[in-house]
């Protein structure tokens, strides 16, 4: 996506200075999606398509609705359909609009070895900058949600924007758009914590009583948000995590480890550095040349 | 090549070739590896034209090494065999340090710092070959799960940083011990260089005549 | 829809039957979650197929394709018995206390007056008892055996739970769960709103479906209050507006009906078209169709219709049967006796039952032109695309015309959405290479006939050479123009009551009051006239202004009948006048004239205690729990099987399926019996994709790829059938061979003590168009229809399905 917003980072891949801030009182936004008002009819689908003037391919019938069957660099947004018979025997349908979370703390931009590559924005949409990206898939496995795909023509990674264009132009993401039901909401992060609780207290007295919202700390929360019916079983919706964090290995790999392997590399080389100061280098001495040389002649000269 | 008379053959020449192309390698993936690791090195990626051609070239730089080092390790397996020498060497190794080689034991072709750096780079190279392949997204993403990956990426980053520090340790070495580097330059040392350093070796050698490396064999046919 | 798609947002509970909203109209269906959010409405959902409406549903209850007759009796049963009806609406305002004829009877399955052999009722006993004025006699106190409303509950006394159950497999406490949802609306502050679509009209008891739902709004005093009503969705933009200007072949504009042959001057014509009161006082305003009709008249034939020519009545054409349904036409065309078709919009070969006969029909012909936007199966239908669509143009005579036409987006006209509003759309671009406008196309075809009629004379010219045809640009008429002659004019000054001229001569009239059967009038469709008047094109106004926030918007394009958001609107009001339900008014007496949001369905200063009915257009004035005549089947609803049916009729063996529907031998020769074909099969849409069209679109392709059937999960694994795996979809009249989705949404019901398998068979894959190949649904439907519209059978028919292997070329592209 063209970067609109470059003096309006709060953070910025693979990057150790602190991004122009200066607009870092921007409120935080959110996209509610109330998957109890949700019909699937794929115009979310539809909207991000045609707004980001996407295309995959004419797939086939692989024995669900979800179509294309998973995320790919031309489908941003998905629905998910899971058949689900709940404990009194009666069928529930769950469908959930998967795609970017857009983490407060996002994994992939934690991952991001290229610099700039990926952004967060002062309002906390993760965005990713396709001219930086160098197409290594690190965002890949920093996501605890398995959101960002590759395109092997390209080799740059794509997933929802949040349509960080149309937003910073003052609209809402296509998506929320062109949901006839009003079950994708976009407003402030305040404004969608709280209408969430208006609706989960409707959903409450419908006899759902875990519905909740799901807003999962381990990343800091989200920017893309749902009401859930059974909010205590999250993965019930097509797999979506129950505890989402960014993996400790992941946490590892690009946290601790990487000063102390710096540290390291550079104490190797100074400890070096320093031997050759203190103790200098290692030089044949004349007689290493002379007992060599008797040695040899004791043994006849080689051939 | 000929060596000047009076020199000994430390490496052949196909030694030395595949010596330097391993070596060339290494650094290649060193500087392209450290820029995808750490963000202030990613300027580095600018010497393989930018972080896409860095991200593209690195794997395969890594299978060069990969088929170079065990080129190495067919021609230099027969002298890394640990011995109980070594283990005396690494006691010694104080003294080692200090240049002072009269209190070290008497060293073969290689000593017990080479042969560390010759089997650690034996482990090493296809440890991060088979992580790296794990990683290597563009072919390979989709025969290993992302929990995989991140573990690969993890641990192919860890691998990376104790090979560079042997890598170091190599380096000062050879830089430390003078007269090693033209030892895999020009593929010669002194024999006050081998008495000095490798005296197990130019025994060996003197006792069968050879002019190195590899002692002659009781057959009497030169080996080169 | 008698009420408005914003207006659904008032209901308290929402019944989903016969349609499946949410996949068909998602954008409509934002009301019914409005509903919901805002009005804590329950949301009913009674389908085959757990569908995408189920999953936003508080209730779902399966139901056998073919039965919501049976359901839907077995609702007024209950309500009858628990007396959850809205008494003192029922009483005032439906016919529920008007005394049948004596001899009037129900038997077996058959009410009085079946004539086997002609397959059809003598249906004089389907009447009232009258007195010596001509009234129906009445009994307000409903003790009178013969009244309506004891009729009616004997009627339905039959259809026990178990007896619901035992012919839907519904099981009885989702029944009953659902029967008392329902119920709770006959609160006089309360309104059910029920959205119903194809799923009740495409049966061989198609209307009577809707008829059985009408007698439930009824007696709930739902029809005419705010989030009530009986409320067709439509299925295609302006399929309302086709019925509207009468695109059948039995009607004319504005619901006037065609004459027959026996008709054979106006006077017999308007003989059967009095509409004399049937109680005293009473509107009964089909009483202006003479009005209507001549206005009508002067809008075709302008000066050429005079009183002395009976406004050109014998220039109409008169029908010679019970009318040229499209059922009728292929029949005609399978046996050569229609060879020639102008196919507009329309694929038949690809929406319309037993696609064989569609093919075999079509390459009988001399000559196939077709005007459409996209290139159709129909325009291709002597093309061999595989097993797709096995033809060998060698042997098809038919000469193919393919007209591209402009569509929707490229010129400017009005449609009509479900909830009859008229909506104005302008031109956003120019159509592609050589596409016109239907309006051109036809227009030059009427100037090539005019040209040879007058050249030629031939046997019969005047209704051509007459046609008026006064456009500013007559090669490519504005729809500016045609809008205008829709509503009409008046040839003389008109004046008010008081004598002051309200329109001069050659101005456009405001209402169809102002329509005279004098010939001083104009109108081409009655109920359109208001929607462009002098004060400009009413359908272009886009104010959304709504005053109560109770979704009536008035100066939001135009709504016929007058501008009128909800019909019968009378009813919202009690017999007083005053608002049944206060929080949602939509009129009410305020001591001169009837004033709220809406305009009146009623006259605006008649007075409550004049005691006119709230149903004007009935010649009773009220609301019809017996249908009189009105209906083929019956006066009463009553369930009759599919025509292919995995079940006898246990309540009347005898008559299993609907005595009156037409069927044509050959057709009747194409059905299965539940012995081969074990399965019940019924068609619909998915919300990917717009019936045939969008298959032409790449982003509706990626979004619903290629043909499948729905089967629950016990089946499939009865029939060793995997999920995504290939089968072979079998029916008495052809073969798709697709893949199958195995789900849970779908479960076998206990019918008549048996276990019954449905199989769901979604409409959209055809052989032209960018998505995956297919075979087509309606390779597998029967050639049957409904008995009053014809509407075809697709919603229940028999089919066998086992398992196959993939067809080759597939093999090879999955390897």
């Amino acid at each position: 996506m063209p970067d609109l917003q470059s003096q309006d980072y709060i953070r910025r891949s693979a990057s150790t200075l602190t991004p122009p801030s200066i607009r870092n009182h921007e409120q935080e936004v959110a996209k509610l999606i109330d998957v109890s008002r949700c019909i699937g009819c794929k115009a979310c689908q539809s909207a991000c398509m045609e707004w980001n003037d996407l295309r995959s391919e004419v797939g086939r019938f692989q024995g669900s609705y979800d179509n294309p069957m998973d995320l790919d660099p031309s489908t941003w947004t998905l629905m998910r359909f899971t058949e689900w018979e709940n404990e009194q025997g009666n069928l529930e349908w769950l469908i959930r609009k998967d795609g970017c979370m857009h983490c407060e703390d996002p994994g992939c931009l934690k991952a991001c070895p290229a610099p700039g590559a990926i952004v967060q924005y002062a309002n906390g949409i993760v965005d990713f900058i396709s001219a930086n990206c160098i197409g290594c898939g690190y965002c890949i496995k920093g996501c605890p949600f398995d959101i960002p795909r590759i395109n092997p023509v390209d080799r740059k990674s794509y997933k929802c924007t949040l349509c960080s264009d149309r937003v910073t132009a003052g609209l809402e993401p296509a998506c929320v758009k062109a949901c006839p039901t009003g079950a994708i909401m976009f407003g402030t992060k305040t404004d969608m914590t709280r209408w969430a609780g208006e609706r989960i207290a409707d959903l409450n007295s419908r006899g759902f009583q875990n519905a909740g919202l799901y807003d999962p700390p381990g990343v800091g929360g989200t920017h893309v948000m749902y009401v859930l019916h059974h909010a205590d079983r999250p993965s019930l919706y097509a797999g979506l995590p129950d505890a989402p964090r960014i993996s400790p290995l992941v946490g590892a790999w690009k946290g601790l480890f990487k000063p102390l392997a710096l540290a390291g590399i550079a104490a190797a080389a100074l400890a070096g550095f320093f031997h050759w100061v203190v103790v200098g280098r290692n030089e044949v001495q004349p007689e290493d040349d002379a007992e060599a040389q008797r040695l040899m002649r004791d043994s006849g000269e080689p051939k | 090549m000929t060596h000047p008379k009076g020199t000994l053959r430390r490496n052949t020449t196909a030694a030395r070739i595949n010596h330097w192309i391993t070596g060339g390698c290494f650094v290649l993936l060193v500087l392209s590896g450290l820029a995808m690791f750490h963000p202030m090195l990613f300027w580095l990626s600018e010497l393989f034209g930018g972080g896409q051609w860095t991200r593209a070239i690195h794997p395969w730089i890594g299978i060069v090494l990969l088929v170079s080092y065990a080129g190495m390790i067919v021609q230099f397996w027969r002298d890394n065999h640990w011995s109980r020498q070594d283990a005396a060497w690494m006691r010694a190794i104080g003294s080692v340090l200090g240049n002072d080689e009269r209190a070290i034991p008497e060293v073969d072709r290689f000593n017990a710092g080479q042969k560390f750096v010759f089997w650690a780079m034996a482990l090493l190279v296809p440890a991060l070959f088979l992580t790296g392949i794990v990683i290597w997204d563009a072919y390979f993403s989709p025969y290993t799960t992302i929990e995989q990956q991140r573990l690969a990426a993890l641990i192919h980053s860890l691998l990376a940083v104790t090979a560079i520090v042997v890598w170091i340790v190599h380096v000062y070495a050879a830089l430390w011990v003078r007269g090693s580097v033209r030892a895999m330059t020009q593929g010669y040392v002194t024999p006050g260089w081998a008495w000095r350093h490798h005296r197990a070796w130019l025994r060996r050698l003197a006792a069968s005549g050879s002019e190195g490396p590899r002692p002659r064999v009781s057959t009497g046919r030169q080996r080169q | 829809m008698t009420n408005t798609w914003q207006d659904i947002k008032n209901a308290n509970v929402v019944l989903c039957m016969g349609g499946n909203a949410a996949e068909a109209h998602p954008c409509g269906f934002k009301w019914v979650i409005e509903a919901k959010i805002e009005n804590r409405a329950k949301v009913i959902v009674v389908d085959p197929r757990f569908t995408r409406t189920a999953s936003v549903a508080d209730v779902y209850a399966p139901i056998r394709p073919g039965t919501d007759i049976a359901f839907l009796s077995g609702v007024i049963r209950l309500l009858l018995e628990k007396g959850a009806i809205q008494r003192e609406y029922v009483r005032a305002y439906t016919n529920a206390g008007l005394i049948v004829r004596e001899d009037f009877g129900f038997e077996e399955g058959l009410f009085t007056g079946y004539d086997e052999q002609g397959g059809s009722y003598d249906k004089s006993s389907w009447h009232y008892e009258v007195d010596d004025q001509g009234y129906a006699k009445v009994d307000d106190t409903w003790q009178h055996p013969r009244c309506v409303i004891n009729l009616l509950r004997q009627h339905v006394d039959r259809y026990t739970p178990e007896m619901v159950s035992r012919i839907c497999g519904t099981p009885q406490d989702k029944y009953l769960e659902v029967c008392e949802l329902i119920a709770s609306t006959a609160a006089p502050d309360k309104a059910l709103t029920n959205l119903f679509a194809l799923g009740w009209a495409q049966h061989s008891v198609g209307s009577q479906n809707i008829r059985t739902m009408a007698i439930v709004q009824l007696l709930l005093g739902n029809i005419g209050v705010a989030g009530g009503g009986m409320n067709a969705l439509r299925g295609h933009s302006n399929i309302q507006g086709l019925t509207d200007v009468g695109l059948m072949s039995n009607l004319m504009p504005g619901y006037m009906t065609l004459p027959n042959d026996a008709e054979t001057n106006f006077e017999q014509y308007m003989q059967t078209r009095q509409y004399k009161p049937l109680r005293p006082g009473q509107t009964s305003y089909w009483q202006n169709y003479r009005s209507f009709f001549v206005s009508f008249q002067k809008a075709i034939y302008g000066d050429a219709a005079r009183a002395d020519n009976d406004w050109a009545y014998d220039w109409l054409p008169k029908l010679d049967n019970d009318g040229y349904d499209i059922l009728r036409a292929f029949e005609m065309m399978a046996k050569g006796e229609i060879n020639g078709y102008i196919c507009q919009g329309f694929n038949p070969l690809q929406s319309f039952p037993d696609r064989g006969k569609i093919r075999r029909a079509l390459g009988n012909l001399k000559f196939l032109v077709v005007m459409d936007p996209l290139d159709t199966e129909t325009s291709r239908f002597w093309q061999d695309f595989g097993p797709q669509n096995p033809s060998d143009p060698a042997k098809i005579q038919t000469e193919v015309f393919q007209l591209p036409t402009t569509c929707f987006a490229e010129e400017n006209g009005s449609l009509i959405n479900s909830a009859r509003w008229m909506q104005w759309h302008w031109k956003a671009t120019d159509g592609p290479g050589e596409a016109r406008s239907d309006i051109w196309i036809m227009t030059g075809i009427f100037h090539r006939m005019r040209e040879m009629y007058r050249k030629e004379g031939g046997a019969f010219p005047d209704p051509i050479l007459n046609l008026s045809w006064n456009y500013t640009d007559p090669i490519s008429p504005d729809p500016e123009e045609l809008a205008k002659d829709m509503n009409g004019y008046t040839f003389t000054d008109l004046n008010d009551a008081s004598g002051a001229v309200v329109l001069r001569a050659g101005q456009l009239l405001d209402n169809f009051g102002q329509l005279r059967d004098d010939g001083t009038t104009s109108s081409g469709c009655w109920i359109f006239t208001g929607c462009y008047t002098e004060k400009g094109n009413q359908m272009a106004r886009r104010d959304a202004s709504d005053p109560r926030e109770q979704g009536i918007a008035p100066n939001w394009g135009w709504a016929w009948p007058a501008n009128r958001r909800i019909m019968y609107n009378r009813a919202s009001a009690d017999p007083a006048g005053n608002p049944w339900n206060p929080a949602k008014p939509l009129i009410r007496w305020n001591g001169s004239h009837w004033v709220g949001i809406d305009v009146p369905d009623y006259g605006p200063t008649t007075k409550p205690s004049d005691g006119v009915g709230p149903f004007i257009m009935n010649t009773e004035g009220l609301g019809r729990l017996f249908a009189l005549d009105q209906m083929v089947e019956g006066p009463f609803p009553e369930h009759y099987e599919p025509f292919e049916s995995p079940v006898p009729n246990v309540l009347h063996p005898k008559v299993e399926s609907n005595p009156v529907a037409r069927v044509f031998a050959d057709d009747r020769a194409a059905f299965g019996t539940a012995s081969d074909f074990p399965y019940v099969a019924t068609t619909y849409r998915l919300t990917e994709h717009f019936h045939v069209w969008t298959k032409h679109g790449r982003m509706n392709s990626i979004l619903q790829p290629e043909e499948f059937v729905e089967i629950g999960e016990t089946l499939a694994k009865e029939k060793g059938i995997e999920q995504g795996g290939w089968v072979r979809l079998t029916s008495k009249r052809g073969v798709v061979v697709c893949k199958a989705y195995v789900t849970k949404r779908i479960r076998p019901l206990t019918v008549n003590g048996g276990s019954t398998h449905v199989i769901g068979v979604p409409i959209h894959w055809g052989f032209t168009g960018q998505a995956r190949k297919g075979y087509g649904a309606n390779t597998l439907t029967p050639s049957v229809g409904d008995a009053n519209s014809q509407t075809p059978e697709f919603k229940a028919f028999l089919v066998n399905i086992e398992k196959t292997r993939p067809p080759e070329p597939e093999n090879a592209a999955n390897a």
